[in-house]
This record gives C-alpha cells, structure tokens and sequence, in this order.
C-alpha cells in the first residue's frame, strides 16, 4: 500500500549528512563517524574498482567476440578462439546437481536437529555439521578424487547406466570424473550452510504454532509439515539460495574432481568444467591478452551470476516475508 | 433459584454425570525434577464452564495441558495418576495422545493463527488432519465452526486473507472456531483473554456462555471477575510449600465466591495476595 512519504523522508540523505556532520555534537563523535563514513564507503571503492579491473582486462575478449562470446563452445588457445557456453553450463549443472541432492538431505538434518534430536544430541551433532564447513576445500577435492570418485565410476555409476540407462543423463562411459562427481562434492560443500541456516530457521518457529497443531489432533510429523515448516519457509528458502552461492562459486574441490573436460551434454557422468574451475586450471598458463582477457570475461560473467542470484534470493525471501504478513499490522 | 432452574433443564442436555464429562484422579505432573502439580482430584462436570483460578505459577496452565496430554510435549514432562474421560483414562497405556487430542480442543494464552494459511485453511486445519477432503463437506464445516466462534459475520467476506490479518479478538475467535472445527467433546482454554482488549474479552466471554450448550469447557483465567462471570464450577489452586500446585477448593462458582469454604480461598478472592 503506497502512502505519502513524509517531507524528511524525500530529502533523507541531506537531513542525514547535516544531522550528523554540519554541527558536530563533539569532536569525538565527528571523527568516529567520518572514520566509520570512510570505512563503509572503502568497501563500496573496492567493489567498483575490482569490477572495473576485470572490465578493463577483459576488454580485448569482450571486443572480439562480443555476445558470441557466451553462446561458442570453442576454447582454442592456438587459435585463439575463446567461448563460454561450456564453462557456463558446467556451472549451472554441477550447482543444479548440488541443490537437488543437499537440499532434501540438509533439510531433514535440519528438521531432526531442531525438532526431533534428543536435547543431548543437539549440540554435538550441530557442531559436527559445521565441522564440514571447516574442511579446506582443497582437502576436500583430495578426498573427492581418490575416495568418492571410484565410488562413483563402480558401482554408482555402472549401476545407474544400466538401470536407467535408456535416460541421456545416464548414457556413456562412466568415468567417475565428470559433471556428477562434481555435484556431488558441491552438494557436500553446502550441505553445512544449507543445515545450519534452516535448522535456525526452524528453532525460530515459535512453540505455540507447533502446539496449535498438535493440539488439533496431529502427529508430530504432521505438525511440522504442516505449521513448523509453512511458519519457516522463508528461511528455508534463504538457506537454499546461500548454499547455491557457495557453490557456484566453489573452486578447488570441483577443480579435481570435474574431469577438465569442456563440452555441452546432458550426460552426467562425462567429464566437464565450470568457469571457476577453467579459470583456476589455466590461469597460470594464459599469455597474451585475448587468452587472459577471456579468463578475465568468465570471471565477469561467474560475479555476474552469483550477483544474480543473490539479489534473486533476497527479492524471494522480502517476498515471501511480505506475503506471511499480508495485510499484517 | 437460580441454580434450580439450571437443575431442571439438566436432563436434556446430561444424559448422566457417571459416564460423561471428566474425572481427575491423584493427579501429578512434574518438569524435569520439579513437582508442578500434586496430587489433583476432580470431577468436571459436563456442558458446564469450570474455571480454573489462582496467582501465577501455581499451576493452573499445566493442570489443563494434562487433560488433552499437552503437558508431555514439553521436553522433560511426565504425568502421574487417571484422566477419566467419559470414563476412559486417557493416560492408559496403549492410548494414543494424537487421538486423545482430537476429543479434547485447546485454545491458548496467546492467539496463534497459522500465519501461512489463509482465514479458512485456519478453521480447515484439524478437519484437514482428519482426512476430510470433499470440498463441499469441508466449506459447510468451517462455516458451522465460525459461526459458533461468531466470528462468521465478520471474516465471511475475508475467508481468503490471512488469518494473522485479523484484530487480535477477531483472531483469537479464529483459534476457538480452529478447535470447534473439529467437533471435540472437551474446550480447553488458558488464559484465552490476557492479550486482548476489555471489548474483545468481553465478546469471548459472551462465546463462552454460550458454548456450554454443547461442550464441556475448562478455562484457566487469573481474573476473578471473568471466572465470577462465566464459570459455573471453580477449582481454586495453590502453591504447596515445594511449589507444586494443590487443590485448594472446588465447588460452584457461586458459593465458592460468597462463602468458601478455606480461608485460603478467602484469602485470595478478597485479594489479600496473589
């Protein structure tokens, strides 16, 4: 509902910057405000200065091959022929991946932590899940690649080609490397955040929405499908969209299982990369300015994403606030 | 004379005090290791308002949360003693809470409407949970329940809003029509007017009176007025010197204010404490 906005709101800033700078109550305060002034906005310079450093390197690539750029599945550093769509996709399939697999999983930790565990188990259960996130990335991927990749060649994926088989997704030579493996150690990589920011969520629910429901006659698990996790929805949402920016954003570990291949296709187990991952390979080794501004342009189009999705998530989540309290008071 | 006339239309509505109603036998209810209740023992009459009174933690609260097995939801509670309903001792082993539950209505301190649900998906609820799906029985049975809430008049043209959307009266109407949805035999209430307005109370007060025709109503309340104007029969508790609620005095709600019977009661009615 749209109402008048009262006259110190229109000029908000003005009334701000001379309530707190044209007469200073004391000189002590006025330094420590233009230090904290100067701090807020450093982080504000840093932003856009990386963002203009990365246009400016990424120039050469951004003018020779403008939007083709993220429509060719061409890397061809000899040729110098660079584009994107299989970094792109790579990402987007490897998180895809992740999300399907972490976010039924985290959820119903989440649900036995906050709801079902007894009060004993809470903590030292909680605290193992965030012990996960404490694993260093590049741990992870070692463990990754000599542990859960053969897992995934013999027998997930023999198993998984010759029981569903007949779909694209499970069709070809299961190399254990690939887009799967990488989702999957991508799922293992949100799980902690995912767990850890929904079973908050579902502690915040207040006792008497789950007693409403139980006193109307239902079972436990009846009561928090039905109140607990309608009442927390919103942050359960928020948990997703985090976990989906750690792991778009994820290097090291998705680097040595993904299998450095670079193609578009819809079977899972074939080798792939994200744009992170193209980038951590071959930084080192780019030279002259259309290969490394096309490293550069990646990075530009990964930032542009994540930057997407999080603005999505908290449009989603203010969204999903507003509409619980419609009308509210 | 009053209460003469009441006894004369007692046999339409009661078919007999032994087989319906509630009867509490030695009841004891602990948190953890400390004692909450101690060794209750009533008879609550059936299609009467009994009223539960007494200051603040002497237990009032957790004596009605054992009735519908409310109590054990809270981790570290335990139960002690017989729960007759119609008869039936609703702790017996082998008796499910969920179903005990269904028998029994609550309504609670503070109104609590599920956000997320719209007015009518509310008073759906505990219909929903049991099982009734065909949309024509279900809208028929939301509006008998907000009709006996009367709260029909008001959200008739709304059911599709919010139910957090509503005054906090209107909502807590919303909570009594939510648990007379379901057609319980017992209403409990705790406290059903400490966060609403002299107006609103008032309006659940009047709801209450009327209530009683078909259900049998328990309410907790810490204002003497309210337990003078609404209930028939008062139960009056106390802390022992451990704490633990005791049954001071129970008995009609007329004489119980007129004359009691333990100068305890006394005490407290003429609000010497408390």
């Amino acid at each position: 509902m749209a109402r008048a906005p009262h006259p110190q709101e229109v000029h908000a800033p003005v009334w701000w910057w001379r309530a707190r700078f044209r007469r200073p109550a004391s000189p002590g305060d006025w330094v420590f405000q233009t230090i904290a002034l100067l701090a807020a906005l450093s982080l504000v310079g840093l932003l856009v200065a990386m963002t203009l450093y990365l246009l400016n390197a990424a120039w050469p690539a951004v003018t020779r091959f403008g939007l083709g750029f993220l429509t060719s599945s061409t890397w061809d550093p000899v040729q110098e022929v660079f584009g994107a769509l299989p970094a792109v996709y790579g990402t987007l399939l490897t998180s895809a991946i992740a999300m399907l697999v972490a976010i039924p999983v985290s959820l119903g930790v989440a649900i036995f932590l906050a709801e079902l565990a007894p009060p004993w188990l809470r903590a030292p259960a909680s605290f193992l899940v965030e012990m996960l996130a404490a694993i260093p990335s590049v741990v992870l991927g070692l463990w990754g690649l000599f542990v859960m990749v053969p897992v995934i060649r013999d027998p997930v994926e023999r198993w998984l080609g010759s029981s569903l088989g007949f779909l694209p997704l499970f069709q070809g030579p299961p190399f254990g490397v690939g887009f799967l493996a990488g989702g999957l150690i991508l799922a293992i990589m949100a799980l902690p955040i995912i767990t850890a920011v929904a079973r908050d969520t579902l502690a915040a629910v207040p006792s008497s929405q789950r007693e409403a429901m139980l006193a109307l006659g239902a079972t436990r698990w009846e009561a928090i499908s039905r109140a607990v996790l309608p009442y927390a929805r919103s942050g359960i949402v928020a948990a997703g969209i985090l976990g989906l920016g750690r792991a778009l954003g994820e290097t090291m570990a998705v680097t040595m299982v993904i299998g450095n291949g670079y193609q578009v296709t819809a079977r899972l187990f074939a080798p792939g990369n994200t744009m992170a991952s193209k980038i951590a390979t071959e930084f080192n080794e780019a030279s002259g300015d259309l290969y490394i501004g096309s490293l550069v342009e990646l990075a530009l189009v990964l930032f542009a994403i994540t930057l997407m999705v999080n603005v999505v998530g908290r449009l989603l989540v203010r969204w999903t606030v507003a509409k619980a309290r419609v009308g509210g008071q | 004379m009053v209460m003469q006339e009441e006894r004369t239309m007692e046999p339409q509505t009661t078919p007999g005090p032994a087989t319906r109603g509630i009867v509490v036998q030695k009841l004891n209810a602990w948190y953890g290791p400390l004692q909450a209740l101690r060794d209750v023992s009533l008879t609550i009459l059936p299609n009467r308002v009994t009223s539960v009174i007494g200051p603040s933690g002497c237990g009032k609260s957790t004596f009605i949360r054992c009735l519908n097995r409310m109590h054990e939801v809270v981790p570290g509670a335990r139960v002690q003693g017989k729960v007759l309903l119609d008869g039936e001792d609703i702790y017996a082993p082998g008796v499910d809470p969920v179903r005990v539950r269904r028998r029994v209505g609550m309504v609670f301190q503070r109104p609590n409407p599920f956000p997320t649900m719209s007015v009518f998906d509310n008073v759906a609820a505990g219909l929903r949970l049991n099982g009734l799906r065909r949309p024509g029985q279900m809208s028929d049975a939301v509006e008998r329940a907000l009709q006996q809430a009367a709260l029909w008049d008001e959200v008739k043209d709304k059911l599709k809003q919010s139910g957090s959307a509503l005054s906090g009266g209107q909502q807590q109407r919303l909570c009594i029509a939510r648990a007379l949805a379901v057609q319980p035999e017992v209403l409990l209430m705790d406290e059903p007017c400490s966060a609403l307005d002299p107006v609103a109370t008032s309006r659940i007060e009047d709801l209450v009176r009327a209530l009683k025709e078909r259900y049998t109503i328990v309410i907790v309340t810490h204002n003497m007025q309210q337990a003078a104007r609404v209930s028939d029969m008062t139960a009056f508790l106390l802390m022992g010197d451990d704490r633990a609620g005791e049954l001071i005095e129970y008995g009609q709600t007329r004489q119980m204010f007129t004359n009691p019977r333990d100068e305890r009661t006394e005490a407290y009615i003429t609000g010497r404490f408390g």
